[in-house]
């Protein structure tokens, strides 16, 4: 059964069309990629499915979720956790604070119950802020914790990123060009990141630039083109897809960019 | 020394209240980044509010405080769930501007309702002291001291340990990260208005107390907590009270000390001149953070 479905989703701003007519599944447990050339409308589906914008046609559900019905923060409360393409830290907390924030919607102590009763809110403060650490110390940055995370090299700080998306406990990562604006060296670990992540059995949909990242991690790629999905296959048969090696004309395809 | 002692410890106490109202300013602008001019306002209606149920209608005193600080926190909330939550998005600028707009309503509003007059406020203590040494305390002053401390400590508490305290800072940096990771913002941004009116209301009970009374220019005197809130740091709750209290000893110190060269009300000046001193050495204010710079 699948986690993820998409249906005939379309967003339209006026008259202008991000995508239209997109439909696709997402096993559990699997890791799609999504592709396509500059434009062809792979943020804006991202941004749709995280509810950002509200699509104008089509469904989509998580399990029995519709996420249509649904407003921006309470995705996470249904197991959706997303990273963003330019980074989506909040610059004047540490490294900790900014994990810690994933936690938000796990937390009961409330107002009231943090105020009548601290006990249990330090209990529980404290509960979560192991549970952050656990998250850093998985990408492997659990010794900057305390650093305010705007010091950080940017490298590391996409790094703090993924620990805060996993450790809001998704069933569904989103993430946004997880490699983009990174070294050679950055994008091989954090290709590995991914690859581990997932073999923990997270469902993952990746949008992507980097064609070598994606043919390394990806078990199904979906190929955007113009806002129109024009091939969905193993990365094996998209990269031999006529339409797509069209659509990519005059861009590397099949090499594997990234080191490794 | 005697006078020493006994402006001190009057500065002191009118240091807390100010710390109180500086709170109020300090949690709008933790979870919004909007600084809210009607703070003043808010705590004007506060007192008049006390006033109306303790001094006119007769209900008792603690009553007609828990009364008051509910209709405030209420209307805190309301205010940003009817009018703030269109302006997500919007710049800032809009916001303040916003927040200006309510200050000049209400208290015209306030004036028009209850008339010019000084009215009576309907607190238990009203002029009542004891001594200690030859230092004379009034029990507003106390029960101010007393209300702010708890209610200081009762907000250290919730922002370390309550799941909003962060959320507040997150939904103040990037709302649309904070909505991702399942921060309510515009909850969370309803919530600091609730405090910012509850705290504001208290304060205003204890600024409209002895020796003042409840007055439409009582607004004006919360504009004090301003230069408070910049010494102490914007958003620092910290700073709020530090920067309160050094407000309240320097104002009334000057007012026991002004040498008649500065001409009369100089006390009404000083405030500003410390703000300014401490900003030309901490430009960012005592407890404020200051960005880092990428190069």
């Amino acid at each position: 059964m699948s986690l993820l479905r998409v249906q005939d989703l379309a967003l339209r701003f006026g008259e202008v069309t991000a995508f239209e007519d997109v439909s696709f599944e997402v096993g559990e447990g699997e890791l799609l990629a999504v592709i396509g050339p500059n434009g062809a409308g792979k943020t804006s589906l991202f941004n749709a499915l995280s509810r950002v914008y509200r699509p104008t046609a089509g469904i989509m559900w998580l399990g029995d979720h519709d996420l249509r019905s649904l407003r921006a923060s309470q995705l996470a409360g249904i197991g959706v956790a997303r990273t963003f393409q330019n980074l989506g830290l909040f610059a004047h907390l540490s490294v900790l604070e900014n994990v810690l924030i994933g936690r938000h919607h796990l937390m009961r102590a409330g107002t009231l119950r943090a105020g009548l009763w601290w006990g249990f809110a330090a209990r529980e403060e404290r509960l979560h802020r192991g549970k952050a650490m656990e998250a850093l110390e998985l990408v492997g940055i659990s010794q900057l914790a305390a650093r305010p995370v705007q010091t950080l090299p940017y490298g590391l700080q996409k790094r703090v990123e993924l620990a805060r998306a996993l450790t809001m406990e998704p069933r569904l990562l989103l993430l946004d060009e997880p490699v983009a604006g990174l070294g050679a060296g950055e994008r091989s670990e954090m290709t590995d990141l991914v690859r581990q992540v997932h073999a923990r059995g997270l469902t993952i949909l990746l949008v992507e630039h980097d064609m070598g990242m994606v043919m390394q991690v990806a078990q199904r790629v979906l190929v955007l083109d113009y806002g129109r999905v024009i091939a969905c296959g193993s990365p094996a048969e998209v990269q031999g897809d006529e339409q797509v090696v069209r659509a990519y004309l005059g861009q590397e395809l099949a090499g594997p960019r990234a080191a490794g | 020394m005697t006078q020493f002692l006994q402006l001190a410890s009057d500065g002191f106490a009118l240091g807390c209240v100010y710390a109180l109202v500086a709170l109020g300013f300090a949690v709008v602008y933790r979870a919004s980044q909007v600084i809210n001019f009607a703070q003043g306002a808010m705590l004007l209606v506060g007192a008049y509010l006390v006033s109306l149920f303790a001094a006119y209608a007769g209900l008792p005193f603690w009553l007609a405080v828990i009364l008051a600080v509910a209709i405030l926190a209420a209307s805190g909330v309301l205010f940003q769930m009817l009018v703030l939550r269109r302006t997500l998005g919007q710049p800032l600028f809009t916001i303040v501007m916003i927040t200006i707009g309510l200050s000049i309503a209400v208290t015209a509003g306030v004036d028009a309702v209850f008339g010019p007059n000084q009215r009576l406020l309907g607190d238990p203590w009203g002029a009542s002291r004891f001594h200690v040494g030859r230092v004379v305390f009034t029990w507003v002053e106390v029960w101010g001291v007393i209300s702010a401390f708890v209610l200081l400590a009762a907000f250290f508490v919730f922002d370390r340990y309550s799941r909003y305290g962060l959320a507040m800072r997150a939904a103040a940096a990037d709302p649309e990260a904070a909505l991702a990771v399942g921060v309510p913002v515009r909850r969370v941004h309803a919530l600091a208005w609730g405090i910012a009116g509850a705290v504001a209301t208290i304060g205003g009970v204890f600024l409209a107390g002895f020796p003042n009374s409840p007055n439409p220019q009582l607004g004006d005197a919360a504009l004090l907590a301003f230069p408070a809130i910049i010494l102490g740091g914007l958003g620092s709750p910290v700073g709020a009270v530090v920067g309160g209290i050094i407000i309240g000893i320097v104002q009334v110190l000057t007012s026991g000390y002004e040498p008649g060269w500065t001409g009369n009300n100089f006390y009404e000046v000083a405030p500003y001149i410390v703000m300014i001193a401490v900003l030309l050495a901490k430009p960012y204010g005592l407890f404020g953070t200051r960005p880092a710079e990428r190069l």
